[in-house]
């Protein structure tokens, strides 16, 4: 191999691996104006592939390429400085700026920290937020991510666009937001990470490769932040993701049925990350009162760890759920809370709780309250309510794997 | 930046509230005014009667059309607008959450636009 194309190669691998850092420090620099980061982004990339095989290489990269984007940034100013006074104000504050302290080495992870909290902001909506931490902090293409989420390019692009705007015109800082606002701030960004995690999760293979992309995008972005921000719920977030895709290899069969937790092959799990989670899960709910995330990754390490369906600690997981909802009132964590009292003190009583959530209206099109009741009643014998309920279950399935495992259950008990 | 922030509640909730509840809520009002007033962040506002009042005026054909009530039947009626200067978004998020209303009803944050002779934002 040449020296070009060394280098060449070099510049490739630094894009894939600094590009979003670069990004980050230069939208700082630039007051979170998305078009002239990108661009001063690119310049500083085209200058690099020009200068370095003449140059050498320069010691500190991602420094040099800062440095070169802030210069392409400031001629492009200028230039439209002309019609613009906006700009021209911007090219005058960067060009008087100490390039030392605009550059500075410390300033980088909160760069980055910056960037995950201006894409997430609350002001943006959900699949506004989801589309703009994909795109502009793991660097995922538009055509990427409009084939993940099964939306055409164009409408992807537009959202996109939408909400750049919407962080230039209403003045959305970049910004990491104050102590006080902190946890309510971040809660929106594990939120985020979360949502992406599920789209990959819930996925089933074969369905779509780039759909199952998404969880492990999902976790990359909560190794990230874990390493910027390790507060407890973004350490039981990333928990949470890690024991629930540990598991991922077993939750369908060959035939893209899916597997119930208690048939799984559990010789099939990543120890190696079941471990890594575990650990996670003690430290997220170490010494203050666990938040949902925490709690939620509790629950999955008891399930990980166990050897099988029947030696779970379902006491333990029954206390935790109802935990979980004294924080966060919701009627499917009551159901998963029926579901776990039943393991621990026979189907009767968890048909009582579920009995409960009826009674109120809750979850009438959850397919899955009528899926648990029928398992419920199945366990304890009572055939004609259990095929009553599968049969009630059927009717509210979306996904054609979820129908093809209650089909397969009914089938098994009209035998 | 200037941030024009429009409350809007239920009207009839409201009607629902006592004298007493009804004056203590503009009492906070009054002084969440001036508080804003204070930190120099408060442009101009004013609460609205209520949506019984309202006259709805077009011109067509240079024809004024007039029509009584809100343009819009919502759930939610305008019921007034605080004009605030924030450094950006998240100072005028911090400053309308104060806004006592927003308990009630709601709060929408619109950023204001400058008129020029031309290249005008849409």
């Amino acid at each position: 191999m040449n020296m070009n194309q060394h280098i060449s190669q070099l510049i490739e691998t630094l894009y894939r691996e600094e590009s979003r850092r670069v990004l980050a420090t230069l939208l700082r620099l630039l007051h979170g104006n998305f078009e002239l980061a990108e661009e001063a982004l690119q310049d500083a990339f085209a200058a690099a592939l020009k200068q370095w095989p003449a140059q050498g290489v320069p010691d500190n990269p991602r420094a040099w390429l800062v440095s070169a984007g802030r210069f392409k940034a400031i001629d492009q100013l200028r230039k439209r400085g002309r019609q613009d006074t906006a700009m021209a104000e911007l090219a005058r504050e960067l060009d008087e700026q100490d390039e030392e302290e605009a550059l500075d080495e410390d300033a980088f992870g909160d760069d980055r920290l910056r960037l995950i909290f201006t894409c997430c902001h609350p002001a943006l909506s959900m699949e506004a937020r989801v589309a703009l931490t994909l795109r502009e902090v793991c660097g995922l293409t538009t055509e990427a991510i409009a084939a993940a989420f099964l939306v055409p390019v164009p409408t992807l692009a537009q959202r996109i666009v939408r909400a750049k705007n919407k962080i230039l015109d209403a003045a959305i800082p970049y910004a990491v937001p104050e102590p006080g606002a902190l946890a309510a701030r971040l809660d929106g960004v594990l939120q985020t990470i979360y949502l992406v995690f599920n789209e990959g999760y819930s996925a089933s293979s074969g369905e779509s490769l780039l759909q199952a992309e998404l969880s492990a995008e999902a976790i990359r972005l909560g190794r990230l932040l874990h390493t910027l921000l390790p507060e407890p719920e973004v350490t039981g977030l990333l928990a949470l993701m890690l024991l629930h895709d540990a598991r991922g290899a077993s939750r369908v069969d060959a035939e893209g049925d899916l597997v119930p937790l208690e048939a799984q092959d559990r010789s099939l799990w990543q120890r190696p990350q079941i471990e890594e989670g575990a650990a996670l899960v003690v430290a997220a709910l170490h010494g203050q009162r666990p938040g949902p995330f925490g709690l939620q990754a509790a629950i999955a390490a008891l399930h990980a760890e166990a050897p099988d369906a029947d030696a779970t600690d379902w006491a333990e997981i029954a206390a935790i759920y109802a935990l979980l909802l004294q924080l966060q009132p919701s009627p499917v964590v009551e159901l998963n809370r029926a579901v776990a009292v039943a393991m621990r003190d026979g189907p009767a009583a968890g048909l009582a709780l579920i009995e409960q959530l009826e009674v109120r209206g809750e979850l009438q099109d959850y397919y899955l309250l009528y899926a648990a009741r029928a398992d419920l009643y199945r366990r304890a014998g009572q055939v004609a309510l259990a095929r009553e309920a599968y049969r009630a279950a059927i009717e509210r399935t979306r996904q054609a794997p979820e129908r093809r495992f209650l089909e397969k259950r009914l089938a098994a008990l009209e035998k | 930046m200037k941030y024009l922030c429009l409350v809007y509640y239920d009207e009839k909730k409201m009607q629902q509230l006592s004298q007493a509840e009804w004056d203590e809520l503009n009492r906070e009002c009054m002084d969440c005014v001036g508080g804003l007033q204070a930190s120099g962040h408060f442009l101009e506002g004013a609460p609205l009667l209520s949506t019984d009042t309202a006259t709805t005026l077009r011109v067509r054909d240079s024809k004024p059309l007039i029509t009584d009530g809100p343009f819009a039947e919502t759930k939610e009626q305008l019921a007034g607008f605080y004009m605030l200067e924030a450094r950006d978004m998240n100072e005028a998020l911090r400053l309308a959450e104060k806004i006592p209303p927003a308990r009630y009803g709601c709060v929408e944050i619109r950023p204001v636009r400058e008129l020029m002779d031309e290249g005008n934002q849409r």
